[in-house]
């Protein structure tokens, strides 16, 4: 064993499974609340990180200014999207609106691409300091800094589901429409505000993953890693999609750990997660938390 | 979704109910039509003859030249062909059965290669093509199995770890696919006859065409191809009326992974390369952006959902060519930017059409025709 690989190797999935976490928990919001797959998740990164590097460069405003007004822009196009695009197809068959988010994401990924170019380019430097010594482990700022953000994002998150009112409505509209309705919940609202905070939050993680790595349409990708991580999960569980997230994240780094070491194929850290899925929906497609109403045939 | 005709169904017998075409006119017309797009090739080929034998008139090339598409016409046209067929497969999954795939590149990729390698130990094109669609059948079965025991929003997802496994299998199997480099094949050739040009290839994805879509029609007269629209319509009564759900939902993957596989093989042979890269997500997207367009469950949709797909680019192209060099080209970048331009209009273009058109082309294409049938007392 080499631990010398192995133990940043598994910090490194514990961040990046946290961000998963991130994403996979605002994906769920939107199931949840709405039951639409959003396959356009990894295009709200996208479209936030970029947002943000415009304000940031282009406007050279401070990071924090230019973080919030990124978010202002998230939440408004996360109304405007579901407010124009998704709720005209209320009602329609899942395959439809699944299709419509896909190609929300053609559309947005081709207009960033159009906009900012195909080359990744770099955040302006956020800390001053390189590196930081953590147990023993050179850990660059940035990334102790996305893994702290993802927690506060986490408990946002709890706090928001059991102790805020839109929150509770929220649920209340995930539980039953009807009855939540009937309570005097308004679900058009309800729709509009978890794709709002959806948008917010997916835009986060893009910032921060811009902020790691640069930002360029790579940044997408994380929606589609969002899918092992949340059928692990169950798909309508937030618990369980942080958890399936960090697990996804663990498992990657893992998966080309032991290619490394042993198997030598290659590409393990990309594909790994996708054996994992195809597992998953075999044995327990419901995931870890996921209600079980699935119906098998 | 279901094919509506416009005031009701007017068929007396069960023979006219089972008939392939809903009127003799349109069994006409379909003929008619497949004879003249036949003919289609035609031009070009006599203007080349002329042109090296010399002798005729210059007024006769002139002539020739009106009906004369040219080999980037008829290319297009090849390729409506093969992405048709592939797309009529999906349309057989989605359409009819209801059940969504998000990985069909990865199948059409799969029949490519499939063609390509066998071609390769030694037989002959037009045997690979057909062993092709089989192979890609296996495969495609490998995945069904597992898929036919899920169904909406967890199918899509299995299928698109499908899509990315299959993508890796194929940038890995060197043996299979020559990895990086790609594989190069060669054209069919029939007794010594090489359909090596657009002009003669054609022929060969007529052909296949004609025979695609006319086993597709079939199938859905026969019991099976009932089956699988009461497996969509409502799954339960199906199940309770005696259908495997399992079975059918499985036979409706591998008929569009034989579908996928045989437009995969037309594809190697009409390009003679295949590239690992080719067969991406956006490719499957595309894939089911056909089947919305085209409409979904309508046989003929396919194809129209095809042409549109392939004919969309050189509108945007043109478009863009038209106001080259204008104020607005220079504004926005359109030249270098041509083809993010193209991907967005395909993504909006989807979206427009499930919120504005559900039922697709096909179904618009029914309403103009109702609209002329009755015309001028429509109402």
């Amino acid at each position: 064993m080499d631990w010398d690989l192995l133990l940043p190797l598994l910090l490194n999935g514990l961040i990046v499974g946290a961000l998963y976490g991130v994403v996979a928990m605002s994906f769920v919001l939107i199931y949840k609340a709405s039951q639409v797959v959003n396959f356009a998740q990894g295009e709200f990164l996208l479209v936030g990180a970029w947002v943000c590097w415009y304000f940031l460069t282009e406007w050279q405003l401070p990071f924090w200014a230019g973080f919030l007004f990124t978010m202002a822009f998230m939440t408004l196009f996360g109304i405007v999207l579901q407010v124009v695009v998704l709720r005209p197809l209320i009602g329609e068959p899942v395959i439809s609106v699944i299709m419509a988010t896909i190609g929300l994401g053609i559309f947005f990924q081709a207009l960033m691409k159009w906009i900012f170019g195909v080359f990744a380019r770099p955040f302006p430097p956020i800390f001053a300091t390189e590196r930081v010594d953590l147990l023993g482990l050179q850990v660059q700022p940035v990334y102790l800094m996305s893994l702290a953000i993802s927690l506060v994002i986490m408990a946002a998150f709890a706090w928001f589901f059991t102790a805020s009112k839109h929150g509770l409505a929220m649920r209340a509209t995930a539980f039953d429409q009807q009855v939540a309705q009937s309570l005097g919940i308004s679900v058009p609202k309800v729709f509009a505000m978890s794709w709002a905070i959806s948008a917010l939050v997916s835009s986060v993680a893009g910032v921060v993953v811009g902020v790691v790595n640069g930002v360029s349409s790579a940044l997408s990708f994380y929606g589609i890693k969002v899918f092992p991580a949340v059928i692990l999960g169950g798909l309508d569980s937030v618990v369980g999609a942080v958890l399936g997230g960090i697990i996804v994240g663990v498992l990657e780094n893992l998966a080309q750990y032991v290619d490394a070491e042993w198997l030598h194929i290659g590409n393990m850290y990309a594909i790994a997660p996708f054996y994992a899925l195809i597992l998953i929906l075999l044995v327990k497609p419901y995931g870890l938390f996921g209600t079980k109403n699935i119906e098998r045939v | 979704m279901t094919a509506m005709t416009p005031a009701g169904d007017f068929r007396t017998s069960y023979r006219a109910d089972m008939s392939l075409f809903a009127t003799r006119n349109t069994r006409r017309a379909v003929i008619v039509g497949v004879l003249l797009l036949a003919l289609l090739p035609l031009p070009s080929v006599l203007r080349q003859y002329l042109e090296n034998g010399g002798g005729l008139a210059q007024s006769y090339d002139d002539f020739l030249a009106l009906f004369d598409i040219g080999r980037y016409g008829l290319g297009l046209l090849i390729q409506i062909g093969f992405l048709g067929v592939a797309a009529l497969g999906l349309n057989i999954l989605v359409g009819f059965t209801g059940q969504i795939s998000i990985g069909h590149a990865a199948f059409f990729g799969v029949g490519a290669f499939s063609s390509a390698w066998l071609h390769e130990h030694g037989l002959p094109v037009l045997l690979c093509i057909p062993l092709a669609g089989v192979m890609t059948t296996l495969v495609g079965t490998v995945f069904g199995l597992p898929a036919a025991r899920l169904k909406g929003l967890y199918l899509a997802i299995a299928t698109l770890a499908a899509q990315f496994i299959i993508e890796d299998f194929f940038a890995r199997a060197q043996w299979f696919t020559g990895g990086v480099a790609g594989r190069g094949t060669e054209p069919p050739a029939l007794l010594g006859f090489s359909f090596d040009r657009e002009e003669t290839y054609f022929y060969v994805v007529l052909v296949a065409v004609v025979l695609m879509f006319l086993a597709a029609a079939n199938l859905m007269r026969t019991r099976d191809g009932r089956a699988l629209i009461a497996v969509r319509d409502h799954y339960l009564s199906a199940e309770m009326m005696g259908i495997n759900l399992a079975y059918y939902r499985t036979l409706s993957f591998a008929i569009a992974s034989f579908y996928a596989g045989i437009g995969g093989a037309l594809y190697a042979h009409y390009l003679q390369f295949v590239s690992v890269e080719a067969f991406n997500i956006g490719f499957s997207i595309q894939f089911l952006g056909m089947v919305i367009i085209g409409g979904l469950g309508s046989i003929s949709g396919s194809l129209m959902g095809s042409a549109f797909m392939v004919l969309l680019p050189e509108v945007v192209q043109a478009g863009a060519d038209a106001i080259a060099g204008g104020r607005i080209d220079q504004a926005l970048k359109l030249g270098a930017n041509i083809s993010f331009l193209r991907d967005m209009v395909v993504g909006a273009v989807i979206i427009l059409f499930l919120v504005f058109e559900p039922d697709g082309l096909a179904h618009r294409w029914r309403l103009i025709k109702a609209y002329w049938k009755l015309y001028p007392y429509s109402h």
